[in-house]
């Protein structure tokens, strides 16, 4: 088993969630592309917990701790986004500057 | 000396000076000599207190003042009622020290000088009390109505409170220093009062001329007291009096001529002797009630006093008799030449001025003839008639608005009160007998007369007391005749003024009516051969003064005064008689030599202004004005020119270096701020940018620099 396959993998899936975080508008795929950096780090995890045969499993563990936060993250996230959009009628992220005041 | 020493009532003397002096206790002088420390002090607070609080009261201090007067009035009156008619002869001293002067006496020894705050009640001091308080209290009263809408109205009873004040600290003196203290505090007050009305220059100019002629005489007193002082040890009339008690061949025995001499100039200032007796008449310029007290009770009476004090000194053969000719011949001059010029005056006030300062010639003339009783009856007896003349003229000037008698005139229709008083104070002054102004003026010239049989100096003593004599008649002559004339041309004729004049106010005739019964009675204390109130009164001092005082009635002297002073009266009431049209034109006659010589006051003031104060003031003018214009200005032109010179760099450094700091800073602060600004966009992209920078870089670092 080579570990090099899945961190190329993690690697590619963590460039692609960093590229949609940056370029997309949209709050809702800036949201998802976090997801996918967060799946990227997990398969990380999981593929050196096989690698390095930990007994008690830490990387498995630490991975679905993550989906869990990542889970409760994505709620309070979407639920933010839904109420801005209500608000502003735009969930576009280059509107939201709010931040600078 | 001794033999009358040894017929003198014993001596009740308790010194309470913290057991600094053995005491010499013969018995308590009671709890009213003991507590006369409030004599003068309360007047002194009070005078202070009228300051800081007299606008807020509700008579605006008049009440604080009149409330003092009538304390030590009533005090004055019991004191001097004991001293009256007492059985023991109260003389008592208390005395504060309050620090010591190291020196050495002349013989050798070093010893210290005393410096005690302390009063004395004694026969002299309560009769002065007495004078000071009752007089002061009717002209306290009287200044009331006369002040009413005085634009310095607290201020004035302020320092009017003040001159009283002080006038008692110098009469309840046990010592120089305390009487000097007292002398000055009346120099000062005298000078606040005179100039009261100094808008005009005039009144202030002779603020300035009272307060400078009294000044050069009080070198005297300084030298005087200073001789003493160092000669005796002590500053203390006791220890001074000791001394002279015990006869000659003392250290103060070989400068008591010359002691004696500068303590009089020190007397001849403040008691207006010729030739010093310029300030008086012009301190005419304060209020009337001023010349009042002034004239009558205080300040002119403290050089009267100051001798009187000293008199067993001047009385002495082996101390300062000798000098006595002197006071005798001063004494005469003034008793008679600025009487003359009462005769030419047309300011009402000028003439009791005059007549003010011939007056205190017959005090000091009969001080010099070694007549104690006799002076300082004259003064006891002039403080009533005086002051009811002067708040008399007060009264008319008040009604009439103007001080010049050639605006007066028949004035004795409208205002009955103030004439009658007047004319009881004239004929008291004119030594009209039963009126006090006769016994006093009588025991004078009788004591004038025993001296002149029995003068103990020299062969020309007897002679000069004789002429001393012939001229205080002479003297007595032109009192009543200058009386007549202010009487009749102010009371009697035609009123020449403007408006209608009215009588004063109850408020001043009260007083007036007051004074009038003094005017009347104060002589009957001390009738020869009858009553001898007065003279055992002022004979209880610490010595004994030891004078003379006639037993009886000295007929020939009484006859021939009251007969002058009645010629006096005819023939001012024949000159001056009151027919309206020709009343002024006889007032105007003019006697060719002698009538410029007296409006010019004797060129007296001309030749002080020419001779001593021109010649000095200009030399000195142009000195200080020199010194004023190259060193003085010099200094503060060079520290004008340095500070200048140095400001310029500091003015450099400031706005250069210390400014431009805190501006670089400032710059810097903004600068920084406005390149940071530019990555606070707000954008949440740019700020995941700058993170995923961040991250890439610290793994850049990491991978390059870790291992």
């Amino acid at each position: 088993m080579i570990i090099m396959q899945f961190l190329i993998l993690g690697a590619a899936l963590f460039s692609l969630g960093v590229y949609g975080v940056l370029t997309r508008r949209n709050a809702v795929l800036v949201l998802l592309s976090v997801e996918l950096m967060l799946a990227a780090v997990n398969i990380n995890f999981v593929a050196f917990d096989r690698f390095l045969g930990d007994e008690l499993a830490g990387g498995q563990v630490f991975a679905l701790f993550i989906i869990a936060i990542a889970a409760a993250e994505v709620g309070i996230g979407l639920a933010i986004i839904l109420l801005i959009y209500r608000n502003r009628h735009d969930a576009n992220v280059d509107d939201l500057d709010l931040m600078k005041l | 000396m001794n033999s009358l020493l040894a017929h003198a009532a014993p001596l009740l003397l308790a010194a309470e000076d913290g057991g600094e002096h053995a005491e010499t206790v013969l018995a308590d002088g009671g709890v009213l000599a003991s507590a006369a420390w409030l004599i003068p002090v309360v007047p002194m607070v009070m005078a202070f207190l009228i300051v800081f609080f007299g606008k807020r009261s509700p008579l605006k201090g008049w009440g604080m003042a009149v409330g003092a007067m009538g304390f030590v009035a009533l005090y004055g009156t019991v004191l001097f009622g004991q001293a009256l008619f007492g059985d023991s002869a109260v003389v008592y001293q208390g005395a504060v020290e309050i620090g010591d002067i190291g020196t050495t006496t002349a013989d050798g020894h070093a010893s210290l000088l005393h410096l005690e705050w302390g009063w004395l009640v004694d026969g002299l001091s309560s009769m002065m009390y007495f004078v000071v308080g009752v007089v002061g209290l009717f002209v306290f009263i009287y200044a009331k109505s006369y002040m009413k809408g005085d634009i310095r109205y607290t201020w004035f009873f302020a320092s009017f409170t003040l001159f009283a004040g002080g006038m008692l600290v110098l009469v309840s003196a046990p010592n120089l220093i305390q009487l000097i203290v007292g002398w000055e505090l009346v120099g000062v007050a005298s000078y606040l009062l005179i100039g009261h009305y100094w808008e005009d220059q005039e009144n202030s100019s002779a603020a300035i001329k009272a307060f400078l002629v009294n000044k050069v005489a009080d070198v005297g007193l300084f030298i005087g007291a200073i001789m003493i002082g160092l000669s005796v040890g002590s500053f203390r009339f006791s220890d001074i009096m000791e001394v002279v008690a015990g006869g000659g061949g003392t250290t103060l025995a070989t400068v008591a001529f010359w002691a004696g001499v500068a303590l009089f100039i020190g007397a001849m200032g403040k008691s207006a002797q010729f030739p010093l007796h310029v300030w008086l008449p012009d301190a005419m310029a304060g209020p009337t009630p001023v010349s009042a007290l002034m004239h009558a009770a205080t300040m002119v009476t403290a050089g009267v006093f100051l001798i009187g004090r000293m008199f067993p000194f001047y009385n002495s053969p082996e101390y300062a008799e000798e000098m006595r000719w002197i006071i005798v011949i001063i004494g005469s001059l003034t008793l008679f030449l600025p009487g003359l010029i009462a005769l030419v005056q047309d300011d009402i006030k000028k003439v009791l001025a005059y007549s003010t300062v011939s007056q205190l010639g017959y005090m000091m003339v009969a001080m010099g003839a070694g007549a104690y009783t006799a002076g300082l009856f004259h003064l006891f007896t002039h403080a009533f008639f005086k002051a009811l003349l002067f708040l008399g003229a007060g009264s008319v000037i008040h009604a009439v608005h103007s001080n010049n008698m050639s605006d007066m005139g028949g004035l004795r229709k409208y205002m009955p009160w103030t004439f009658w008083t007047f004319l009881i104070g004239s004929a008291s002054l004119a030594g009209i007998f039963p009126l006090a102004g006769f016994w006093s003026k009588d025991e004078i010239l009788a004591s004038l007369q025993y001296a002149g049989e029995n003068y103990p100096v020299e062969a020309g003593g007897a002679a000069l007391a004789n002429v001393a004599l012939v001229v205080a008649i002479v003297g007595a002559f032109v009192t009543a005749f200058y009386m007549t004339r202010a009487v009749s041309l102010t009371f009697f004729g035609s009123y020449k003024g403007h408006g209608e004049p009215l009588e004063s106010p109850k408020m001043m005739t009260v007083p007036l009516v007051a004074l009038a019964v003094g005017a009347v009675t104060a002589g009957w204390l001390n009738i020869p051969g009858v009553t001898s109130y007065f003279t055992d009164a002022v004979g209880k001092v610490l010595v004994p003064a030891g004078d003379h005082h006639a037993e009886a009635i000295n007929f020939a002297i009484a006859l021939s005064a009251s007969l002058v002073g009645l010629l006096a009266i005819g023939l001012g009431y024949l000159l001056w008689y009151p027919d309206k049209e020709t009343q002024q034109e006889r007032d105007t006659f003019r006697i060719p030599v002698l009538y410029p010589l007296l409006v010019n006051k004797y060129y007296i003031d001309d030749f002080y202004m020419d001779v001593i104060v021109r010649p000095i003031r200009g030399p000195i003018a142009r000195a200080t004005d020199w010194f004023n214009g190259h060193v003085i200005d010099a200094v503060v032109n060079g520290v004008g020119f340095g500070t200048k010179a140095l400001a310029k760099p500091i003015y450099a450094f400031d706005q250069r270096g210390l400014d431009g700091a805190i501006n670089a800073s400032a710059a810097g602060t903004a600068g920084t701020g406005t390149f940071l600004r530019m990555f606070q966009t707000g954008k949440v992209q740019q700020y995941a940018v700058m993170i995923f920078a961040g991250t890439v870089l610290l793994v850049a670092g990491l991978i390059i620099f870790g291992t």
